[in-house]
């Protein structure tokens, strides 16, 4: 499921009250993860990979490039990394139109770089009608496509992005998240991914790194990493699993689709996609309840059996987290203790899980 | 309307100020540039010595570069060395001294546009494969440009109503060193009020219409980069 990992990178920084120290691999395609809380050295590890910080020391290699070492004493400043930078606020140049705000690498990058780039970056980002524009006549959104079209346009051999839609509104949010969605899909390139949004990591991760402190606490795929009970990733209504399928289905009559994953099908809301199409689906553990035998008569769609794998407490002492598993895959269910004990629950055991919401992420 | 002594001292003023003009945006905004971005312990030093000129006496300016363009000064014995003479009551002497004397009114506001613009632009620059000072000319310049606007405006006006530092290294020389300012205190000094009307009122309306056009330019450049 994960490509081999071929590009590593090895960092630290020794700073007035705060040190990172990070050792990743990265997968050769799909997006990376810099997942953590405010201070936690995410946008410090960019800046690094990228070159801005000279007091960073270690090693960055992406794929056969060395962008960094220094027990070799290389380091390529900034301007020589063939990478692609988007920023929080889209950082156009305000001189420029957006048409030559995209175009200003792509003429810097050389012949490896062709036209056929800066075509695709603009289709790919829907700013063809943009491009006369002046920045300050563009809204926030549309500034940050400019701005990663911009990127892209240069053909990088990796794509950093520091929360690049932490500046924008639910709307604008959800208006750039599908552009980042085609991208990931659509381009053979590595990401990494800086956000705090529980909702950008689930819609966005395939790999996922967890810093705390300026240290990885944790790093892995990242359907994985979610389903993990122990020491959940994300607290609250945000704990949940995600799943990957496609559509197998689709009733007209009850303008549902189905959705199969690798152990069982669920029954959504029809959005339109056609057959065979691939998504992600996030069924977070609040949605998710347990009976010991076939429910009949519910109006729950979606039941399934499966067989319960661990538990572990959950934030509050009512209730409790469930990993179960559903032929190879796993989901979390969120119950009351005094549910836990009256059925008498255990690792192991055989129930029917009952499904009451499933997000389609794509 | 002017003698010719008068077209001879405006044409030398004009000629003084564009001179003066040009040479301080070369070297003020490389200058502007280092003290935007050094960390430097020399920053406050050189910010506090190019600011001098602003607060000094021109009198105390003017005799100080006169003693070190004299023959016993350093400057002199340089430009002795060098074959050239001695720069005290030539126009080249005036030259050097507007150019020191105006150098904050230069400095200053390209230093605020450079610090204005901040670090991120130049990031985002070499994030997109352009060089330091390819995203130097291509970046920071044109996001500057309306300090470097007010820099100029304000260099060539300053240089047009300098007079304390002319007095003291340019003397009063006809064609080489008497300009509009020393001009209209020669008038007076010889009771010609009628000359001197025509030339301070030529300068007081001249003065007006360059922060005019400044001001508006302000506003303008304001619209098209906030």
């Amino acid at each position: 499921m994960t490509p081999a990992a071929n590009s590593r990178i090895r960092l630290q920084l020794a700073r007035d009250g705060f040190a990172l120290a990070v050792d990743l691999a990265l997968p050769a395609t799909g997006i990376t993860v810099l997942f953590g809380p405010s201070g936690s050295g995410k946008t410090t590890l960019l800046r690094c990979v990228a070159g801005l910080e000279r007091a960073c020391k270690g090693l960055v290699r992406i794929a056969a490039d060395v962008w960094q070492d220094d027990a070799q004493h290389v380091f390529l400043p900034t301007w020589q990394r063939p990478l692609g930078y988007v920023f929080q606020e889209a950082s156009l140049f305000d001189h420029l139109t957006a048409g030559e705000n995209i175009r200003y690498g792509l003429k810097r990058a050389g012949s490896h770089a062709a036209g056929r780039a800066l075509d695709s970056a603009i289709r790919l980002l829907g700013v063809e009608r943009l491009q006369t524009r002046l920045p300050a006549q563009l809204s926030g959104g549309e500034r940050q496509r400019v701005a990663i079209a911009r990127a892209l346009a240069t053909q990088p051999r990796l794509l950093l992005l520091d929360e690049p839609l932490a500046a924008l509104d639910h709307a604008r949010k959800q208006e750039i998240l599908p552009w980042l969605e085609r991208m990931r899909d659509g381009l053979r390139m590595p990401m990494l991914y800086v956000t705090h949004s529980a909702d950008e990591l689930a819609r966005l991760a395939d790999h996922l790194v967890v810093l705390d402190g300026g240290s990885v606490k944790a790093q892995g795929p990242a359907a994985d990493a979610l389903a993990a009970i122990d020491n959940p990733l994300l607290v609250g209504d945000d704990v949940g699993a995600l799943l990957t399928g496609q559509v197998a289905e689709r009733d007209a009559r009850w303008h549902l689709a189905r959705v199969a994953f690798d152990g069982g099908s669920f029954w959504l809301r029809d959005s339109g996609l056609p057959i065979g199409h691939a998504v992600r689906l996030r069924v977070l553990a609040r949605d998710v309840s347990i009976a010991t035998g076939e429910p009949h008569g519910t109006s729950i769609q979606n039941c399934m059996p499966c067989s319960i794998e661990s538990s572990a407490p959950d934030a509050h002492p009512s209730q409790v987290l469930l990993r179960v598993r559903v032929g190879a895959s796993m989901l979390l269910a969120r119950i009351t203790c005094r549910s836990f004990d009256s059925l008498q629950l255990r690792p192991g055991k055989s129930v029917w899980l009952q499904v009451k919401s499933v997000a389609l992420l794509q | 309307m002017f003698s010719g002594a008068a077209a001879q001292a405006i044409w030398l003023t004009a000629e003084l100020a564009t001179l003066t003009t040009i040479a301080l945006l070369l070297i003020a905004t490389p200058m502007a540039w280092w003290l935007s971005r050094t960390d430097s312990r020399w920053r406050a030093p050189v910010n506090a010595l190019v600011t001098l000129p602003l607060v000094l006496p021109p009198s105390v300016l003017g005799f100080y570069l006169l003693v070190a363009m004299g023959p016993d000064g350093p400057l002199g014995r340089l430009t002795l060395a060098l074959g050239w003479g001695t720069l005290s009551f030539t126009f080249a002497g005036l030259l050097v001294g507007s150019i020191i004397f105006s150098l904050p009114f230069a400095v200053q506001p390209i230093q605020h546009a450079f610090e204005a613009i901040g670090r991120r632009p130049m990031e985002v620059a070499a994030t997109l494969r352009a060089r330091p000072l390819d995203a130097f000319f291509s970046v920071a310049l044109p996001l500057a440009r309306p300090g470097l606007v007010t820099a100029a405006i304000l260099s060539f006006a300053h240089t047009v109503g300098e007079f304390g530092v002319v007095l003291m290294i340019g003397g009063n020389i006809p064609g080489s060193t008497r300009v509009v300012s020393t001009l209209i205190y020669g008038h007076v000094e010889a009771m010609e009020y009628a000359q001197a009307h025509w030339l301070a009122g030529g300068m007081v309306l001249l003065s007006f219409l360059v922060l005019l056009a400044l001001a508006l330019m302000k506003r303008r450049l304001g619209r098209v980069m906030p």
